[in-house]
């Protein structure tokens, strides 16, 4: 899919060639048929056998992909660095968390109607909030709708103001921050710092039987799928040509007659959403949501990403968001005081040596020949 | 979509008194300007003395402390967002050539294309034979047609006015404001621009925005002269360059 680097091309190309087309559709085979069959099939003593690690760890890295994505929408394409989509991606998870937290039902140490961290304020009754998400649709919808409305109406005060540039990242970063310490809370009623965590079905299915477990995988490498088609084609309409425009020159649209509130609420909201849902899938996957999720700096990495695979750059952030949870889970086992040292230096070089990213290296070599 | 714009008194745009200050300094102090449908009206004046002011209270980007500003009978342009104005029929050329750098020209055109510019209708937007035909028009009124596929940031300075001209054009604009568009361009593309701006008299009204004084006397009916943000002159190129204050502050002896 070599495609995906180039600078928005032409109107009339067709959403990807075929070679992407073949690409992705191998892609779903392997997420749908393969991994489940090594996973499931074959004995755990073959040397083919996928463990539940691997599949879990891979699920999560997809889950990180579609955020990369979703940021490579509004700061790549529309040039808005956010520096707070983590706090999209963590209420998409706590929203589904609810639902996960009440499927315990009396499974849960205490064997009570209400989730043991209730039972520990010594609550007797869920608060209002948590009204209805016992239903896996209700909560479906919670997953998608307050990651929207919190962004549409923080983005509709922020683009109006026509706050930009680095005042709108520290805001986004104060944004999520002041969510991570609501959410520290006990009295916030979403466990507090130990969040949610201890599920055990998800729609009647036991979350560690391993067919839960390759659903949710294929499920989330569809849903990544699908991310990428969406940003293709968001990105190849002319919306995604005032989207660059935006970024290049906001002036020069507006006197052409856009109003870019408009616009740039529409990315950001959807950006938004599109990680809500990846929360969501990252939850029962990982079997824990916590406010630490919020955290400024786990947003930040979000932006590295995307600047380490190639902002700009519809494949860059999944390749980048890959690798760097790739290495993450690498120095985190062998040398866990390294990781942040080489995350910095890694990001510094690539701001330095690589402005377009790691994707950017094969047409770097190809220029670099005669 | 805005109303059009009505000219039944023969001006298009009225300026009433306008004053702007910035931190006591006053950029513009009572400008009156009236301008006439299909007029060609040329702005002069020393640096400072309230030009880019000017245009920014015509577009909306800056918000007059008093007076008036009306667009025809009826378009209160104090009111107007700038995209709004746009949408009125007013495009405007910036001193410094602007136009989407990692576009096409091609995609430059495409994007300025008078149309609904709502995100809804982007989604679904795809050029129709007529649009293709207008851009390509345009293309050849700029001279651009050969790089309508280039990148619009690999053009030279002149091609980069000329691609914002054209970019004006498509907007379809009753009024277009050009602050210094012949800047950086060779005698040639000078002598071109001043042809073009020609034609377009009567069916636009143009205000232009100048130092280049032999350009001014090639296009030139009716002169305005700005001087500490108001009107100092104001007439044919003969009376202007015979006036003794504007020899005084701008031409010199």
């Amino acid at each position: 899919m070599t495609s995906g680097s180039q600078v928005l091309g032409s109107p009339s190309q067709s959403l990807f060639g075929p070679k992407g087309w073949a690409a992705l559709g191998a892609f779903a085979l392997v997420a749908v048929v393969v991994v489940p069959v090594l996973f499931i099939v074959v004995p755990a003593d073959s040397p083919f056998h996928l463990s539940a690690y691997f599949v879990t760890l891979v699920g999560k890295m997809m889950c990180y992909c579609v955020v990369a994505l979703a940021m490579n929408l509004i700061w790549g394409y529309t040039g808005i660095l956010s520096l707070g989509h983590g706090v999209f991606f963590a209420l998409g998870g706590y929203a589904f968390g609810m639902y996960l937290m009440r499927m315990i039902g009396h499974e849960g140490q205490y064997q009570s109607d209400l989730p043991d961290f209730m039972v520990f304020l010594d609550w007797k009754a869920y608060p209002w909030y948590w009204s209805f998400t016992d239903h896996f649709w209700y909560s479906v919808l919670l997953v998608m709708l307050v990651p929207a409305i919190l962004a549409f109406v923080f983005g509709f005060f922020a683009f109006r103001s026509r706050i930009k540039g680095v005042y709108f990242s520290i805001i986004t970063q104060a944004l999520t921050f002041a969510f991570m310490l609501l959410f520290f809370r006990n009295d916030t009623g979403f466990g507090g710092n130990n969040g949610f965590t201890d599920f055990k079905r998800i729609l009647g299915f036991r979350i560690a039987e391993p067919g839960t477990r390759a659903a949710l995988f294929a499920l989330t490498a569809l849903y990544l799928m699908g991310t990428l088609i969406l940003s293709r084609a968001i990105l190849r309409s002319k919306v995604g040509r005032v989207l660059t425009a935006i970024r290049d020159s906001e002036n020069r649209l507006m006197f052409s007659g856009y109003n870019p509130l408009w616009y740039k609420l529409f990315i950001w909201t959807l950006s938004a959403v599109l990680c809500g849902i990846a929360g969501a899938l990252y939850v029962p996957q990982v079997g824990i949501i916590n406010p630490g999720e919020m955290s400024p700096a786990n947003s930040i990495e979000i932006a590295i990403w995307v600047a380490v695979g190639g902002r700009g750059t519809l494949l860059g952030p999944v390749l980048g968001a890959g690798l760097i949870n790739g290495a993450k889970s690498f120095f985190t086992q062998s040398f866990p005081e390294y990781w942040l040292f080489f995350l910095g230096l890694l990001f510094i070089l690539v701001t330095l040596f690589l402005p377009k990213g790691v994707i950017s290296i094969p047409a770097m070599l190809k220029r670099a020949k005669p | 979509m805005q109303p059009g714009v009505d000219v039944s008194h023969r001006a298009i745009l009225y300026l009433d008194d306008i004053t702007v200050s910035f931190d006591g300094f006053k950029a513009l102090n009572k400008l009156t300007l009236t301008v006439d449908s299909g007029e060609l009206r040329c702005v002069i004046g020393p640096n400072g003395a309230g030009k880019t002011t000017m245009m920014d209270v015509i577009t909306g980007k800056t918000r007059p402390d008093l007076g008036t500003a009306f667009f025809g009978q009826t378009i209160d342009l104090t009111r107007l967002t700038e995209p709004e104005i746009a949408d009125v029929g007013i495009g405007r050329k910036f001193q410094k050539p602007t136009v989407f750098e990692n576009h096409t020209v091609f995609e430059n055109l495409e994007l300025a294309m008078k149309t609904d510019k709502r995100v809804r209708a982007s989604l679904r937007a795809k050029l129709e034979p007529a649009q293709r035909d207008r851009i390509a028009q345009t293309l050849t009124q700029i001279q651009l047609a050969a790089d309508a596929d280039k990148q619009a940031g690999l053009l030279s300075h002149g091609q980069k006015q000329w691609l914002e001209i054209g970019m004006l054009l498509m907007q379809e604009p009753k009024l277009l404001l050009l602050d210094e568009p012949v800047a950086g361009m060779t005698d040639q593309e000078t002598e071109r621009t001043a042809e073009l701006f020609k034609s377009l008299m009567g069916k636009h009204s143009l205000i232009v925005v100048e130092h280049d004084m032999e350009f001014i006397s090639s296009i030139a009916n009716q002169i305005t002269v700005l001087h500490e943000g108001s009107v100092l002159a104001e007439g044919t190129l003969d009376k202007i360059k015979n006036d003794e204050r504007v020899i005084e502050v701008y031409l010199g002896r």
